[in-house]
């Protein structure tokens, strides 16, 4: 059974539908990559996963139990984190209330101090500047922040959206250094990205999204070779 | 001497707008909306406290507990039923001419109850006015318990938001609804608690206003209510040291210019108060400017 699972998705925004009726799936321990241009549904098919909106039609299977009509709050306390797009850090709190924010939904302390350790180890820079407002950080360092923070609530998945955009390229290819390795200590994997030559070369399977529709689904190895991909996304 | 004691009333008047400016303050930075209703439920506090003591004999302490407790009940009750519905509106005229709506709906459900005429109210503070300098200088005791009820306020309210889970996750609700929700927190929930407590601050501040000018009306709240607002726009609307620091001053510019310019203009200095505010610094003293979310 899939960890997660998409069926028969459809998403409106009033009368325009964003999501034309979709169906896909990420098994546990993989890192699937979602890609496609500006505009084609990945952040709204994302938010309806964690309840953010609601499905027109279709439904959303977590651990084979639907969540589709489950409030976006009770969705993380089952294990599900999602790094939302453009960071959404809460810009005037400290990085250390920012942390300890991820880990609302959680209750023991011990456990929650030991994490705080294991993100500190990861993102050194976090700890040296715990106690700053998170809006002084960079860009890069507020997503290394957003990654922690959605690691606070150990989660068994975790999505991203678009964890890349708007990082100098040093920093990019760090976060996905660390999605690698989020990837490698257990935790599966969706990822939304424009930057699709990262996204595949990191992930294990892919889905294209066009308008709404998947276009093409694989391999992330064999779409990194598919010609049309290549045109149209890779720019090669 | 006389300014002292002049000084004195204003901080303690400016006491009671701060504790209502709180309530304003809270909502206004959690649920983005302006109470009006706000001022209407610190009347129905005061008048919760007149029917217990004047009309039932309860122990005056007992019957501001239940004060208390009423005004929590009807914050929650009118944010679930008025507020709740329209969160989602595109216009946020909407929430507020319905906030004006439930402000009316409580001054003329409290006429039907008690009737126009002003009653006289009696105070529950227990003992006397303390003087100092040989007589020269009179504290009532309606002021020093408005000092303590502030000062410990204050205090617990600081301490609650910075070192409870529901006040971590009023600051982040505050910031960033959407990103609170996939911190796990229960966004309405939050947005409950602040109703609550702003009604309950609502409650408290009510009893003490009547205490310290000793009469109550239906429209009690209403002048208070706005003045306290302009506190929380001069403090900076959405920060709570900003709603003590305009109310106080608010206080101490209402009596001062009652003193020293004229009683009847003393209004109006108030409101010229709020316009300066806004043609000079529009977010308040310790106002954050707001960034529009993209």
């Amino acid at each position: 059974m899939a960890m997660l699972e998409v069926r028969d998705l459809e998403v409106s925004y009033g009368v325009i539908q964003a999501i034309k009726g979709i169906s896909f799936a990420v098994n546990e321990g993989e890192v699937i990559a979602l890609i496609g241009a500006n505009g084609a549904g990945k952040t709204t098919i994302l938010h309806t996963i964690t309840g953010l909106l609601s499905p027109k039609a279709g439904s959303v299977f977590f651990d084979g139990v639907e969540i589709s009509k489950i409030k976006s709050h009770k969705i993380v306390a089952m294990g599900m984190a999602h790094v939302p797009e453009g960071r959404r850090v809460f810009a005037q709190l400290s990085v250390y209330q920012n942390l300890m924010l991820g880990a609302f939904t959680r209750k023991d302390k011990s456990e929650i101090e030991e994490n705080l350790r294991n993100i500190y180890r990861r993102f050194p820079r976090l700890e040296e500047r715990k106690g700053q407002i998170a809006g002084t950080l960079s860009g890069g360092e507020q997503q290394m922040l957003a990654l922690g923070r959605a690691l606070m609530s150990s989660p068994r998945i975790i999505l991203m959206d678009e964890p890349s955009m708007g990082l100098s390229p040093i920093f990019v290819s760090e976060i996905f250094a660390i999605i690698e390795e989020i990837s490698s200590a257990g935790t599966t994997v969706l990822l939304v990205e424009q930057n699709a030559k990262k996204a595949l070369s990191i992930a294990d399977r892919a889905y294209v999204l066009e308008t709404g529709n998947i276009a093409l689904e694989g391999k992330a190895i064999d779409l990194l070779d598919n010609d049309d991909i290549k045109k149209a996304y890779l720019g090669e | 001497m006389n300014f002292i004691s002049f000084l004195i009333n204003g901080l303690s008047l400016g006491s009671i707008y701060a504790i209502i400016a709180l309530g304003y303050t809270m909502v206004y930075g959690i649920a983005k909306m302006l109470n009006f209703a706000h001022g209407d439920v610190i009347m129905v506090g005061a008048f919760t406290v007149f029917w217990g003591v004047s009309m039932q004999g309860f122990d005056p302490f007992l019957s501001l507990l239940l004060s208390i407790t009423i005004c929590i009940i009807l914050g929650v009750t009118i944010e679930f039923i008025a507020y709740r519905p329209l969160r989602g509106a595109a216009s946020k005229l909407v929430v507020l001419i319905t906030a004006i709506g439930v402000s009316y709906f409580l001054q003329n459900l409290a006429l039907l109850i008690f009737g126009a005429s002003t009653k006289s109210f009696t105070s529950i503070v227990p003992f006397g006015p303390v003087r100092l300098f040989d007589g020269q200088i009179i504290i009532s005791s309606e002021t020093l318990v408005t000092f303590a009820a502030c000062l410990i306020i204050m205090t617990s309210l600081t301490l609650f938001i910075h070192k409870t889970k529901p006040g971590q996750a009023m600051l982040a609700v505050a910031e960033d609804k959407d990103a609170a929700q996939l911190m796990g927190i229960n966004v309405n929930g939050t947005i409950t608690l602040t109703f609550a407590i702003g009604s309950g601050l609502a409650a408290i501040a009510g009893v003490l206003l009547c205490s310290a000018y000793p009469v109550i009306s239906p429209y009690t709240g209403a002048m208070p209510g706005i003045k306290a607002f302009i506190a929380a726009v001069f403090g900076g609307i959405g920060s709570i040291p900003g709603a003590l620091i305009g109310g106080l001053l608010l206080g101490v510019i209402e009596i001062l210019g009652r003193a020293y310019i004229s009683t009847q203009l003393s209004d109006v200095i108030v409101f010229m108060v709020l316009i300066i505010v806004l043609l000079v610094k529009p977010t308040g003293l310790l106002g954050r400017k707001l960034q529009e979310k993209v």
